[in-house]
């Protein structure tokens, strides 16, 4: 059980960075009175964010992922989410397989 | 206590609620804490290094890019810098919780310590209907994080010996898990647009440009896309 001082260091500051991104908006959440088109965009930060995250791993990394990620979305909006989560594994496995 | 109705928010209902939300989110992080821990290892990372990485900044994308580039010693400021980019949309989700959120300042500081895109966009689904309480955020904040931090640990422990996870599709379940909260959000026009946008913007600065640019400037055009699409007197 190593524990390099540097390295330490290191998740410490990613701890640190990580910690105050989480409670920043604790401050300005305060200062935000939205309607209209700024709602929309306010509202529309979930998906955008979730669905810039994974972008690449379902677009770009080649087509057994691509096609995967088409049939999980369309369970999606069906199963419940353990149900949507199987279903993408199981279909990434066998398309990998095939294609 | 007493026999409350369906419609009343009591501690223990709230617990009970928070759990069965995160049951599937845990299960579905599960393969990822032990691949994050066996890639760890794999790159000369300690079984303990792995822990107090996942216990204190207990934030999977920002820990698995950090992985990706890591070498030693380890670039504390670019280290820094990446895990800014990648968690500065902890910023917009606070801001946008918080209204909704039935807590204390002093209890919601501690409680945002387990901010998580899950547990976040679980909470926002929870916000369309009643208030976001104490119990229910920190039921299911303790297990994400409990299941984090002990998945991760016995990847980096157990190692090599889970074999290649693309072989069993586990580095797909985080990528199935994000689709299924994404159609959360329903199939509205304007959400539509968004998540278009988004993932054309972000599939390309990834692939033209490179991580973790890719999170900011494919959330920043949703928004944008979101802002242009919904109507000048939009109703939500």
């Amino acid at each position: 059980m190593n524990l390099d001082m540097t390295t330490l260091v290191a998740i410490l500051a990613m701890a640190v960075v990580t910690y105050l991104t989480r409670i920043a908006g604790l401050f300005v959440a305060d200062r935000l009175v939205l309607t209209g088109r700024a709602k929309a965009a306010f509202d529309a930060i979930p998906p955008a964010v979730l669905v810039a995250v994974i972008a690449p791993t379902a677009l770009t990394t080649g087509w057994a992922e691509a096609i995967a990620a088409a049939i999980t979305a369309m369970v999606a909006f069906r199963l419940p989410l353990l149900g949507t989560v199987a279903v993408g594994v199981v279909a990434v496995v066998v398309l990998r397989n095939v294609i | 206590m007493d026999q409350a109705s369906p419609f009343v928010s009591t501690p223990r209902r709230d617990i009970q609620a928070g759990l069965r939300d995160i049951a599937p989110v845990a299960v579905a992080a599960l393969p990822i804490g032990l691949l994050f821990g066996a890639i760890a290892a794999a790159k000369g990372m300690s079984p303990l290094e792995v822990t107090l990485m996942s216990a204190l900044v207990f934030a999977g994308g920002a820990q698995f890019a950090a992985i990706e580039t890591w070498i030693s010693p380890a670039p504390i400021l670019t280290l820094a810098f990446a895990t800014l980019l990648i968690n500065a949309r902890h910023v917009l989700m606070g801001a946008s919780l918080t209204p909704k959120v039935r807590m204390s300042r002093v209890q919601t500081v501690l409680a945002y310590f387990f901010l998580t895109d899950e547990a976040w966009a679980l909470s926002e689904r929870r916000a369309l209907e009643r208030p976001v309480t104490g119990a229910y955020w920190f039921a299911m904040a303790v297990v994400l994080w409990a299941n984090w931090t002990l998945s991760s640990t016995i990847g980096a422990i157990l190692g090599s010996f889970l074999g290649d996870p693309e072989r069993i599709g586990a580095d797909f379940a985080f990528t199935a898990l994000f689709i299924g909260l994404v159609a959360g959000f329903g199939k509205s026009r304007v959400t539509l647009v968004t998540v278009a946008v988004s993932a054309g913007v972000a599939a390309l600065v990834h692939y033209f440009i490179g991580a973790p640019w890719h999170v900011a400037s494919g959330a920043l055009a949703g928004i944008a896309a979101a802002y242009l699409a919904a109507p000048e007197e939009a109703r939500s």
